[in-house]
């Protein structure tokens, strides 16, 4: 137990140690997670009345930051799967990382299941036994247990075994591989459920297809590694930890193939919605093109498609995916915003755009919505740069307590060469 | 501010879990029961008494699980509250639902006239929020009549070769649902148009009560979908899940002036309700299940509306059923709404 106790006291301080840069950042989201303070201040007080919901659009920009994060935690599979079942072994010497990002991400999911609620002062209405579950008619409850079953199980995963490296012990695979195994489907649970959420629901007919959950997947599975191949690259700058260059690699063939396939989904919905053209295509034609002189969405949708497919073209391209300088960032950034638009603004808005009764109006963010938004993700971001810190120092080997890992430091010449590369 | 509210709530849950609900009320006199309430008064700028009741609201069941006792204590605290928030003698009816009565509603659409009494008479029987913004229950949705025009009969798209993808003969109006609920003429009913009023449909398999995560709304054995408010925690999936657009949120502390309140209520119907729960027409059960009409029935200037017991053969509503014409919105969504629409 003492052996544990300094774990995380040692893990804690390292991880909240670092240079200017470092403390620059943690500042710089500092600021945001203030101003989110005093936004949740306002709305936990005020009600959702300082938000721009309305009975006609009663979801909109935390719904859509909840799908997205949904989708970037499962998206941390896409580092497990191919180490622990093709056994990648440049990946599987950081796996943990992947780990770490889902923790934030579900973390962050929460932020705005906090600030989705009406009522979060009651969210113990939900707890078993004090509360009511209505386990299994409703989908929500489905969604509150995958979800904090993939945080305990990215909690436990990463941190048993950053722990043994830590002690300098072998994992004990009898315990360790199952939950690994596990965590793999439930990953993919945690994103199907978020899809079966909002499109079990006929009263919404543009979410009301069952390419929902392939849909979500792909294209979580395209954003989330682009955040991770993001991530690896600022790791390699700035620490010694080796990343090598088949790990981004994998990942950016990961992310160029789920994007490929989520654009091909998109152009399905496209056409099945559009040729027959009934009235449950209005939201579709709404987001695309407008209805009626409203043309809130049309912006955004055309820019995320252009963002989608310039990624796409970039990443075919091995010239560019593989230019680790500029060219592979850019594209995951373009892949990261696009899907930002397609799953938020451009999926979860446009359902209540008509209402049920055929009324259109148009919903845009009010500006306590948007520093909740934006301090939301710099809580997370927050946290994740704590956790993979941490992780990044326990496999470099900085931190330990007793027996030899070997740890995974870049040469100085294997570093100049993947610059190169 | 989240740590405000949550302190007090973690010193009261620490307790054993059942004998505090009540002992802590019992105790509200109690030092530590004072501190809670001023805690509480600070958090929603309310006086002490009105903080200390919406306390003990906090720590309620689910209004199905109470024992009577515990909706008689539940009741008295209500009614108290409202008495003393409102200035009038309030009462909070919790009348469970009749023996062998099943209601239904029935509407002719071929005799209204769009003049919305029916919607300011809801407002006003159930309380809800009066303004900034006003909530309604019942929309009336204007149709416009299409039309066909002899100088489109040869105009449609693509131009040439033929109308293949459609004509333009027909002026398009009233078979899409375009929702126009503001109309504001002069007079009704307006040439050209005909009205089509909505409210909560009573289905049978409610979609919004499946998507719940807490149960907090249900249907009752008289066939009427209702809400505890004391329980929702304003997830906001029924809404999301009404084909009917029948359910309105509080996304504010509702506004309701004092002199506008109707201190007839019910715990399940028209009581006044708090910021950020779910509310909709629950076919004014204050009234019907004391067997009166509901206020929007009675208030009808030409008699559209028919309110009545799906179970008595000799209703009003049964003969519309036998005798009449009559469909349901939305049909093929398998809902079995108890709201009928008919034409003589």
């Amino acid at each position: 137990m003492r052996h544990k106790i300094q774990f995380a006291i040692d893990f804690v301080t390292y991880a909240v140690r670092g240079g200017p840069k470092f403390y620059l950042w943690m500042l710089g989201l500092g600021f945001f997670i203030l101003l989110m303070s005093y936004g949740a201040f306002r709305q936990f007080t005020e009600g959702m009345i300082v938000t721009n919901y309305n009975d006609q659009v009663s979801w909109g920009l935390y719904e859509a930051q909840f799908v997205f994060l949904v989708g970037v935690a499962a998206a941390a599979v896409t580092v497990v799967f191919p180490s622990y079942v093709y056994h990648h072994k440049k990946l599987k010497e950081i796996v943990v990382l992947g780990e770490m990002l889902a923790i934030a991400a579900v973390f962050m999911v929460i932020i705005f299941i906090m600030f989705h609620m009406g009522r979060p002062d009651r969210l113990w209405h939900l707890l078993p036994v004090i509360g009511i579950f209505n386990w299994p008619n409703s989908m929500l409850t489905w969604d509150v247990l995958v979800l904090n079953g993939y945080l305990g199980l990215n909690a436990v995963c990463g941190f048993y075994y950053l722990y043994k490296r830590y002690s300098g012990q072998e994992v004990n695979k009898s315990f360790y591989m199952p939950l690994v195994y596990i965590s793999i489907v439930w990953a993919l649970s945690i994103h199907t459920v978020t899809a079966f959420l909002i499109n079990t629901m006929p009263s919404r007919p543009m979410w009301f297809h069952s390419m929902m959950p392939i849909k979500f997947i792909s294209t979580a599975f395209a954003a989330g590694p682009s955040m991770i191949i993001i991530a690896f690259l600022v790791i390699r700058k700035n620490t010694k930890l080796k990343i090598a260059d088949e790990a981004i690699e994998l990942l950016a063939q990961i992310v160029t193939w789920c994007l490929g396939i989520a654009i091909f989904l998109t152009i399905a919905e496209v056409v099945t919605e559009l040729y027959p053209s009934t009235e449950h295509s209005f939201s579709l034609k709404y987001l695309m093109f407008g209805m009626h002189g409203l043309t809130g969405l049309v912006a955004w949708y055309w820019s995320s498609i252009v963002l989608m497919i310039s990624a796409f073209i970039l990443l075919l391209t091995p010239r560019f995916r593989k230019d680790h300088r500029f060219f592979l960032p850019l594209a995951c950034a373009m892949t990261f915003a696009g899907i930002w638009i397609d799953k938020g603004m451009g999926l979860v808005v446009p359902a209540f755009i008509p209402t049920p009764i055929g009324e259109l109006s148009e919903y845009t963010p009010s500006w306590i919505e948007i520093i909740n938004s934006l301090g939301g993700w710099a809580s997370g971001l927050f946290l994740f740069t704590l956790l993979v810190k941490g992780a990044v120092g326990v496999l470099l080997g900085d931190l330990k307590n007793g027996g030899e890992w070997e740890p995974i430091v870049i040469s100085e010449e294997s570093k100049e060469e993947s610059y190169r590369g | 501010m989240s740590d405000d509210k949550k302190k007090p709530e973690e010193t009261a849950v620490q307790g054993p879990k059942e004998a505090t609900r009540r002992g802590f009320l019992r105790d509200a006199g109690t030092l530590t029961a004072a501190t809670i309430a001023g805690a509480a008064a600070l958090v929603t700028q309310t006086d002490e008494a009105e903080a200390k009741a919406s306390w003990a609201e906090w720590f309620q069941k689910n209004y199905r699980l109470m024992t009577d006792e515990e909706k008689k204590e539940s009741v008295e605290r209500l009614e108290k509250r409202y008495s003393e928030e409102y200035g009038k003698a309030t009462t909070v009816d919790s009348s469970p639902a009749m023996e062998g009565v099943l209601f239904g509603y029935a509407l002719n659409i071929q005799k209204c006239i769009g003049c919305r009494r029916c919607v300011h008479a809801c407002v006003k029987e159930n309380n809800q929020s009066r303004n900034n913004p006003e909530i309604q229950w019942i929309r009336v949705v204007k149709m416009e009549k299409g039309n066909f025009t002899t100088e489109n009969m040869d105009k449609g798209y693509p131009k040439d070769y033929g109308i293949q993808v459609g004509g333009n003969a027909y002026e398009n109006a009233g078979v899409t649902l375009e929702g126009e609920h503001y109309y504001t003429p002069e007079e009704v009913p307006e040439k050209g148009s005909f009205y089509f009023p909505m409210q909560c449909m009573q289905c049978e398999k409610p979609p919004c009560v499946k998507v719940c995560p807490v149960r907090t709304t249900y249907r009752e054995p008289d066939g009427i979908v209702v809400i505890d408010y004391n329980w929702c925690i304003g997830c906001r999936m029924c809404i999301s899940a009404c084909p009917y657009w029948a359910r309105r949120f509080n996304w504010g502390e509702p506004n309701l002036p004092q002199e506008d309140m109707n201190p007839v209520t019910h715990y399940l119907g028209n009581r006044p309700r708090m910021k950020g729960v779910a509310e909709k027409c629950t076919f004014c059960l204050q009234r019907t299940r004391k067997g009166r009409y509901t206020a929007c029935v009675e208030v009808c200037p030409v008699g559209a509306r028919k309110f009545g017991n799906l179970l008595d053969p000799e209703s009003e509503v049964r003969k519309i059923l036998e005798k009449k014409r009559v469909f349901r919105l939305k049909a093929d969504l398998n809902t079995y709404p108890k709201f009928f629409y008919f034409i003589d």
